[in-house]
């Protein structure tokens, strides 16, 4: 009698245990679900707020420099290529730099040293991009102003403050035009394009280096005992190794750019119309967003929205091939 | 000694000078940044920023917009921390190189670096305009949907770093625990998460570090107020928020006081990240 009640009581138990089981694996499903929910809620609420605007402008909303809400018409092209242009900026000055960084703290630098350069330039990752967007407007954009735009502009612009065109602006084709302006301030898309390039280049700098740690090192010893120098080393063995995993951190700087709104929308100028000159002020969507989002109504709003979705569906194209090129080194480390 | 060596030796000093040179530009950037945000904001800094709201004005604090950061933040990280633990936990322990893991996995990592203006519209249309609907325009933007949004952008950071955490746990401690006859989510509950309690807490800490100089989706959520606000179902300022409409205010005595509060977020994220870097180095487990 005891024995069949004993088992009995064993049996409820195992049956317990498996429905708190279920239970608790339905719960934290749920819970990684979330994740999958937001990036697809996302998407679909800023493409349905952006729904009329598509339907009133279709495709040509895309290629239209228009906005004016005065006649409620929108496009998107100044938005679009203002974030385009700073993230390339950005991208020009970082990837370097980041370069430079990751080697001097993965070959260069003293051992000793290493960590809290790393440390430090990690920090900077870590400043609010609100941080860097004061900075830009209050110390950066004015020190630009007074020191390096009356070179650019009299010396390769096409609109320099004499009169005379430079030999540059008058024989290298672009050139003058891309630094000619008669803005007087530093809010540019120039100036936009640096700072972003500052934000960015933490993260740039901290993929490289670990990647470039991930490099085997009798792989590097046989390079060195063939006589090869440190930066031969670095150029030939090291970045043709991890040359999907450096290309992922590139991507995934230009995923953070091309979203990052307060850095941009202190230095960029608010301005919504095109402008072939670096130095002139511009806009890009997520600028274009903060500035306008709250007091837009109708149709304007929807524009926004629509903006929204064009930034979200390019950042996760972006951010989707740099995580692939991440995964491609790792699994080659076997992880 | 002969040309090509010659050439060789120029290249190679050439790149490690270039190198040195760019990790000290990069750090001379950083501490241009630090250095102006603690003049600009030191020499700002009073009594006032802490006991007036931002109603006075130039007069005023910033006390109001100190009060709803934290309360924001609070609701941020509430909502983001269980579902994100949670979910890191499912990651690491029950879906760990199943398929609809290794994507959610993927995924987050994505929401990681998603933009978070992009995110404040989402919370907007879920939240903001569904709450002007059904309280027909009593209710409108709110420190809670301002929360929401910080827990999006928190959300991920969290899962990322509950699920490396969990990751790091040897099996032999799964095993023993298995052996005794304890299920599994018992043992996921009492035995996992304990042993990678001080990584979660990072990861909670860093998350919070992350979310709290978050600007852009605050300001389609919490829109902002000049009045303190505690109740979260009304609009709410914030530090960052405050930030950035004193930074574009033409007034001198404005960019003080944006300045002030941009060294107390400063200040307040440097903290966090040398707190949760110090319990990291304690408890001895690496992480990027």
């Amino acid at each position: 009698m005891s024995i069949v009640s004993s088992t009995d009581i064993l049996e409820q138990r195992t049956r317990r245990d498996a429905r708190h089981e279920r239970l608790f694996r339905w719960l934290l499903k749920g819970c990684a679900l979330i994740v999958l929910a937001a990036l697809l809620g996302a998407a679909g609420a800023t493409l349905w707020g952006g729904r009329e605007a598509f339907t009133t402008f279709g495709w040509h909303f895309l290629v239209s420099s228009e906005w004016d809400p005065g006649n409620d018409v929108y496009g998107a092209l100044v938005p679009v290529y203002g974030t385009l242009v700073t993230s390339f900026i950005a991208l020009l000055i970082a990837v370097p730099v980041s370069f430079g960084i990751a080697l001097y703290l993965s070959e260069v630098a003293p051992a000793w040293l290493r960590t809290p350069v790393a440390s430090a330039i990690e920090l900077l990752a870590g400043i609010p991009s609100i941080i860097y967007g004061m900075w830009g407007l209050f110390i950066f954009a004015p020190f630009f102003a007074e020191h390096f735009k009356p070179w650019l502009t009299n010396n390769l612009g096409n609109k320099p403050d004499d009169g005379q065109l430079s030999w540059v602006a008058e024989h290298v084709p672009f050139i003058g035009k891309l630094f000619g302006s008669d803005y007087p301030f530093g809010a540019s898309i120039l100036v936009a394009g640096i700072v972003l390039a500052i934000m960015v280049i933490p993260f740039i700098s901290s993929v490289m280096r670990e990647v470039f740690q991930t490099v085997p090192t009798p792989l590097k010893e046989s390079a060195y005992a063939l006589g090869s120098s440190t930066w031969e080393v670095a150029w030939n063995i090291v970045l043709p190794y991890t040359r999907s995993a450096v290309i992922g951190g590139i991507f995934l700087g230009l995923g953070r750019a091309l979203g990052e709104t307060m850095a941009v929308t202190f230095v960029l100028g608010n301005s919504m119309r095109l402008s072939s000159s670096l130095l002139d002020p511009g806009t890009s969507i997520a600028s274009a967003i903060a500035n306008q989002f709250s007091e837009a109504v109708g149709l304007q709003k929807s524009a926004l929205m629509a903006l929204a979705f064009l930034l979200f569906v390019v950042t996760f194209i972006v951010l989707l091939i740099a995580r692939l090129m991440l995964r491609r080194l790792a699994s080659k480390e076997g992880r | 000694m002969h040309s090509p060596y010659l050439r060789r030796r120029i290249t190679n000093a050439l790149a490690m000078l270039l190198s040195t040179l760019a990790t000290l530009v990069g750090l001379a950037f950083l501490a241009w940044i630090l250095w102006e945000t603690l003049r600009q904001g030191i020499s700002a800094l009073n009594l006032k920023l802490f006991t007036k709201i931002t109603a006075y004005g130039e007069d005023g604090g910033l006390a109001n917009a100190m009060v709803g950061s934290l309360i924001i933040n609070f609701v941020g990280i509430a909502i983001a921390t269980p579902i994100g633990v949670l979910a890191g936990t499912w990651l690491a322990e029950y879906a760990n190189r199943t398929k609809l893991g290794e994507s959610i996995r993927f995924l987050n990592d994505i929401l990681l670096s998603a933009p978070s203006i992009v995110m404040g519209l989402f919370v907007y249309t879920i939240i903001v305009l569904p709450s002007t609907a059904l309280t027909h325009g009593s209710t409108t933007f709110s420190g809670f949907a301002g929360g929401v949004a910080l827990a999006l952008i928190a959300l991920p950071v969290i899962v990322r770093t509950t699920d490396e955490m969990l990751r790091l746990v040897p099996a032999t401690l799964r095993e023993a625990a298995l052996s005794l006859g304890v299920p599994q989510w018992k043992l996921t509950v009492q035995v996992l998460i304990r042993a990678a309690r001080s990584g979660i807490v990072t990861g909670v800490l860093l998350a919070l570090a992350r979310i709290s100089g978050e600007t852009a989706p605050l300001l389609f959520t919490a829109f902002g107020n000049n009045f303190m606000a505690i109740n979260p179902m009304e609009k709410m300022s914030s530090l960052p928020q405050i930030i950035y409409q004193y930074a574009n205010d033409p007034g001198e005595s404005m960019h003080a006081l944006a300045w002030a509060g941009a060294f107390v977020i400063t200040m307040f994220v440097l903290l966090l990240s040398l707190v949760s870097r110090l319990i990291l180095s304690r408890s001895k487990v690496s992480h990027d």
